[in-house]
């Protein structure tokens, strides 16, 4: 089924806001990245990708690969709310005993495609699906990477870029979650990434850069994406850390913590009326 | 004497023993492989001809990834395979692979499950001139701690195509560690070899000497010296050290009440430490390791490093008369 474009805004508001409720529940994890990567994972799970929550081996699906683990809660809720679970589980994030790890891990839940947490090696590990699609020759399946930018302070990370450079793998598509922020500060300060357009393109790819919270500029930037057959694509994403809570927002200090309940409740309010564009909260 | 199941060369301890590079036996193995299974594929971080990855290359050059000087690249890429279906074998130098990109083995396919063939080539002191940043000696001990990995150490060249064809199908992680240098081929096509099980080469009831990779044959060797002084050696062959196959040596443990190990490697964390863990537990046993003794090797020509370092079949040998002096029976 397809999604208009508010009806999908819908849906990332609503996954921001289990977001917000997963961490508030587990008591820690990570809360800038999930939110601001939820208009990314709405638009991949309800849009772009090829996929089918009933079956997640499905032997025809794209590949979606967050190589930065810690942003797992949007991929939970996004996975929660496209049916892949029941809701009520995400509660069981970080507990013992959950398929929902703190970082993810391929065996404890179907429908992940890799385990990841130690950042850098998600990359090569898309680029290692998509070299595998190419030698097969398959021109129907995706493999989409998102990764984040602190990430790519990683030498693994260029090592993939090399690569998948040198054999043209156009079934790969990479989304730099480029929210400026890593855990010691803003990415600039800590190790500069820029030019990370020049960057990307001198290692032999296609560069798309977005607003990473406009859901038709990244539905149509994939599109765009896999009509480029000659060259890997990323998709610079530019996105706000913390999307949708003021007062999380452009502060690294969210980057690894949770909300209390107090805060948790503020976020949840200012989710549920648009941050005060509407009266009353909505559900 | 020689257990005759073993199927063991009868030139053992001669100087004419045929020798062969480990990795030459690799080469062969991982080719047959390709032929039976089209779901075999390789990468390699720049050294396809010195790791013999180029057999297969030359035979299947669709199926050959060059990957170039990247190791952390060559396993992720290689989990990447793997989770399309592939059976990817991954080689380089075992002090880069998987010396250098231990973590993403760890999680890309350790604990992600996926059935990548870790090929560390020039493991040992044999690897010789390079020196000791080439010469890989705690790459079991840090692969033995990793769950869900299964460790090989073929003896021989013949072992190590048989090995390679049993990794192809096993279905999980691995690593295998090769020498560079020419080493004597004591097995045959007809010496059994199975992923898991270690085998009595030789059969004795004063000492148990336990070897792997390149050292068995060195416990050979001490096996037949020893038998001219009168003492009668067991040799077990470790070529898995994961899983270890814990009732072949308590077994022998039990018969002979002294054990030795013996490895090109730590002593710390390798094969030693694996003996050690299972005697301590489950049946007490005065233990030696045979190996290096927590420090770096250096250059030097093979044979005379394998002597500097005591891993030759003569102070095995040695070893083996302090011990049996230490713990009388």
């Amino acid at each position: 089924m397809s999604y208009t474009i508010q009806q999908l805004e819908l849906k990332a508001n609503t996954i921001r806001e289990d977001i917000i409720k997963m961490l508030e529940h587990a008591k820690s994890g990570h809360s800038a990245g999930p939110l601001d990567l939820a208009d990314i994972f709405t638009a991949l799970y309800f849009d772009v990708m090829k996929h089918d929550p009933k079956n997640p081996d499905w032997e025809e699906r794209d590949i979606l690969i967050l190589s930065n683990g810690h942003c797992v809660p949007v991929r939970y809720a996004a996975m929660a709310e496209a049916g892949y679970f029941d809701k009520k589980e995400l509660m069981t994030l970080r507990k013992y005993g959950s398929r929902l790890q703190g970082h993810p891990e391929r065996t404890r839940l179907p429908g992940l495609e890799t385990t990841s947490g130690p950042l850098g090696s998600g990359l090569s590990q898309a680029a290692g699906m998509a070299r595998s699609l190419q030698m097969d020759h398959n021109h129907t399946r995706w493999v989409y990477c998102v990764t984040g930018d602190g990430e790519l302070d990683e030498g693994n990370i260029w090592e993939a870029a090399m690569f998948a450079g040198k054999y043209k793998l156009q079934n790969l598509i990479a989304i730099v979650d480029r929210n400026n922020i890593q855990i010691d500060g803003n990415t600039e300060e800590i190790m500069p990434l820029e030019d990370l357009h020049a960057k990307w393109e001198a290692f032999g790819w296609h560069v798309i850069e977005i607003d990473g919270h406009n859901i038709e500029s990244i539905i149509d930037a994939c599109s765009m994406a896999r009509a480029i057959v000659e060259k890997p694509v990323v998709i610079i994403a530019h996105t706000i850390p913390g999307k949708g809570v003021p007062f999380m927002q452009y502060d690294y200090h969210w980057h690894g913590a949770p909300p209390n309940s107090q805060q948790a409740k503020e976020a949840l309010h200012k989710l549920r009326t648009l941050d005060g564009k509407i009266r009353g909260e909505h559900e | 004497m020689s257990n005759p199941d073993m199927h063991l060369v009868h030139n053992i301890g001669a100087a004419d023993i045929k020798r062969e590079p480990i990795r030459a036996g690799f080469g062969r193995g991982l080719a047959e492989a390709g032929r039976l299974d089209e779901r075999i594929v390789a990468l390699c971080a720049d050294l396809t001809d010195s790791t013999k990855m180029n057999v297969f290359a030359e035979a299947f050059p669709e199926r050959f990834t060059e990957i170039g000087i990247g190791e952390q690249n060559l396993v992720t890429v290689g989990a990447g395979m793997a989770a399309m279906g592939k059976i990817p074998f991954v080689s380089s130098y075992a002090a880069f692979s998987p010396g250098r990109n231990w973590e993403q083995i760890r999680t890309t396919i350790a604990l992600n499950d996926r059935p990548v063939k870790i090929i560390g080539s020039h493991a040992g002191v044999s690897v010789g001139p390079d020196g000791a940043t080439h010469q890989m000696l705690e790459d079991i001990a840090i692969m033995r701690v990793m769950p869900n990995m299964v460790v090989v150490a073929p003896g021989d060249s013949v072992e190590a195509e048989k090995a390679t064809l049993a990794l192809a199908t096993n279905g999980k992680p691995s690593y295998m560690r090769l020498a560079r240098e020419g080493t004597p081929v004591f097995t045959t096509a007809n010496t059994p070899f199975e992923l898991g099980k270690a085998y009595v080469l030789r059969e004795g009831t004063d000492i148990t000497l336990i070897g792997t990779g390149t050292m068995t044959y060195q416990c050979l060797v001490a096996a037949k010296m020893l038998h001219g002084d009168g003492v009668s050696a067991e040799v077990i062959h470790v070529p898995t050290i994961k899983p270890l196959d814990a009732k072949t040596i308590l077994a022998s443990a039990k018969k002979t009440r002294v054990v030795i190990t013996a490895e090109e490697a730590q002593a710390a964390g390798g094969l030693g430490g694996a003996v050690a863990e299972l005697l301590s537990e489950q049946l007490p046993t005065p233990i030696r390791r045979v190996g290096m003794q927590d420090r770096f090797g250096e250059s030097g020509e093979p044979d005379e490093l394998m002597k500097a370092f005591g891993l030759t079949g003569t102070h095995v040998a040695m070893h083996a008369h302090e011990m049996l002096e230490k713990f009388p029976r």
